[in-house]
């Protein structure tokens, strides 16, 4: 090894880099692939996966991405699924930001049982709510409405939040703000104008991680919403392209490579916040 | 309390004594502040507090009553009456649901062996230093952000033997693989697609988690170790599991309860069959609550999750518990 030390850390570098390009094939090839269905006709779907129409298909038609808008209404929940996910994120990145600098910087009795509760909330199965949830918006006529779900999809995107800008409050060094209190502000004036520029990075990382969240959810949808006009986007589209025994992958491909566009490229744009976000609250 | 400070800072300044006066007068203030503060945490924390428990506790308390009453709104106009145990009974041996039970239990146990071991590998690679490595955490993370109906729609796609490319490249293997049909079809082969597809969108988060773990682990401690003339394997035995204890039972906590509670891709992918073969539990409480409108046998079943939940993350802490914290 170490009379030849070029020959072996060439292979090695080889063999790494062919692990990066099989795992990058492994999580990007199968969108090449929805993307590929989705620009097929109506015909080469029909027509099945084989021949000409291999990898790369002989003939693109966008008829699908048309026909998503027109014969399936897409836009419908699309625009129902963005006005929740972003009434969802604005309500979170609010409440959780109230409640992280008071865990990270007021001295509360029972901060340790109150993060706990918060933790475990996350984990609660969501299946096991849907029942009681159901009833109670049944009773006060609120099924079948997209506004409960800014209230139920909290429990997805506060657990996260809150300990997220927790930790984040609490890196921020506490002179700062001592400083201002010994001159004479107010905690919610310090708050105002000492820790909020500051806490920015970290509000926004927990408004990416829950817009993804609450953009991403099923369980509730499928659960409480039952007129096509009030669907979400997941949801929508498991009603797509059933015509008979033939399924038509083009148009729900296209539906799926459009819902995937907003967070594709919230990753693409802020992978590293959201690595780092991810990890803040996960075991320290 | 008002009071104290005003006749404190009232007398120092007659007696003549400023030093032990500020002194004197810096204490209740600051008390006064830390109580002030303690009001102004509990109104910020509420919020949180507030949402939290109306949307888990509420309807935790809700299945408890139901689950001891009659309460199925197939049968509106009759009574809710009180049946006691009866539901849990009925549930608890029913076929049904015990087939659920081993389903699930059998799915969490091979998912979370199978992507912890993948992701640890993955994490590996991600935390090493080269060059496109930005690039390869953000394809990596790709999977993991988009919604589970696009996960589960695109191995759907994947998995049709007309539409899909996995009976496509087996066929270049073997001509009688070329129409294969996975969903619907055989109960085994559904349930390896819904492996495929459960592990390709959540084995990412397990990774960054480890690779979160990954970082706090100081470089020095490895430099050490290859002085010491460590191979790479001994460096990893010796150092890197130990101290990606902490993250590890993270990961495994995180994997092990969503496992547990899969229901999208199910619902998506397979609809539960062929027959009731791909039916776990959350997705047979989706079953009796919203298409058999049964409240009381899904307000047992619920709880019967609930606690296998509780159990599960319990025997995790105690037997992962962290060396150091």
């Amino acid at each position: 090894m170490k009379r030849r030390p070029g020959t072996a850390k060439i292979a090695r570098e080889t063999l790494f880099y062919l692990a990066v390009v099989i795992v990058v094939l492994i999580a990007l090839f199968p969108f090449y692939w929805i993307a590929r269905t989705a620009l097929e006709s109506n015909a080469q779907v029909a027509a099945g996966v084989g021949g000409a129409n291999g990898i790369i298909p002989a003939s693109l038609s966008g008829a699908a991405f048309r026909d998503v808008f027109t014969q399936a209404q897409f836009l419908t929940p699309l625009r129902n699924s963005l006005i929740v996910a972003l009434a969802t994120t604005v309500v979170t990145v609010v409440v959780a930001s109230m409640a992280g600098y008071a865990l990270a910087r007021l001295s509360i009795r029972g901060a340790g049982p109150i993060l706990a509760f918060i933790l475990l909330a996350g984990f609660f199965p969501v299946l096991a709510m849907i029942g009681p949830l159901f009833l109670m918006l049944r009773s006060i006529g609120a099924l079948d409405s997209i506004w409960p779900l800014v209230i139920v999809y909290l429990v997805y995107t506060l657990p996260i939040s809150t300990w997220l800008l927790k930790n984040f409050f609490q890196q921020i060094p506490a002179d700062l703000e001592d400083a201002a209190l010994t001159d004479g502000a107010t905690r919610l004036q310090v708050l105002r104008t000492v820790i909020i520029p500051v806490a920015v990075p970290g509000v926004f990382t927990a408004a990416i991680l829950s817009f993804i969240l609450a953009w991403n959810d099923f369980a509730f949808a499928v659960s409480f919403l039952s007129s096509t006009g009030n669907f979400t986007a997941p949801l929508a589209i498991t009603t797509f392209g059933q015509s008979g025994f033939q399924v038509y992958y083009n148009l729900i491909d296209a539906a799926v490579v459009i819902i995937s566009i907003p967070v594709a490229l919230l990753v693409l744009l802020a992978q590293r916040r959201i690595v780092a976000g991810l990890t803040a609250g996960s075991f320290r | 309390m008002t009071r104290e400070v005003t006749t404190d800072s009232g007398r120092p300044a007659a007696t003549g004594r400023p030093v032990r006066a500020r002194a004197r007068r810096t204490v209740p203030v600051s008390h006064a502040r830390a109580r002030a503060d303690r009001r102004l945490g509990y109104a910020l924390v509420g919020p949180v507090l507030i949402a939290l428990l109306a949307i888990t506790g509420y309807p935790l308390v809700y299945n408890i009553w139901n689950s001891l009453h009659f309460d199925n709104l197939s049968y509106g106009n009759l009574p809710h009456r009180f049946t006691g145990i009866r539901d849990y009974t009925a549930v608890l041996g029913s076929a049904n649901w015990r087939s659920a039970l081993e389903r699930t239990v059998a799915f969490t146990a091979v998912t979370v062996a199978f992507d912890i071991v993948v992701a640890l590998a993955l994490a590996l690679m991600l935390h090493r230093r080269f060059r496109g490595r930005g690039f390869l955490r953000a394809a990596v993370l790709v999977p993991w952000a988009v919604p589970t109906v696009v996960s589960a729609m695109l191995w759907k796609t994947m998995f049709d033997p007309r539409a899909g490319f996995v009976d496509y490249f087996l066929a270049a293997f073997h001509p009688a693989w070329a129409g294969l049909s996975w969903l619907g079809a055989s109960t085994t082969r559904s349930w390896v697609a819904i492996f495929i597809a459960d592990s390709w969108k959540n084995i990412p988060f397990v990774a960054i988690i480890l690779l979160a773990g990954l970082q706090v682990i100081p470089g020095e401690v490895y430099e050490a170790a290859r002085v010491d003339g460590a191979s790479w394997w001994q460096s990893f035995r010796r150092i890197t599991l130990p101290m990606l204890r902490p993250a590890l039972s993270t990961a495994l906590i995180f994997r092990t309860l969503q496992a547990l509670l899969v229901f999208d891709v199910i619902y998506i992918m397979t609809g539960g069959g062929p027959g009731d073969s791909t039916q776990t539990l959350s997705f047979l409480s989706y079953q009796t609550f919203i298409v058999a409108t049964d409240f009381g046998a899904g307000g047992a079943m619920s709880l019967l999750l609930v606690v296998l939940a509780l159990v599960v993350s319990a025997i995790y802490v105690r037997a992962l518990r962290p060396v150091t914290t």
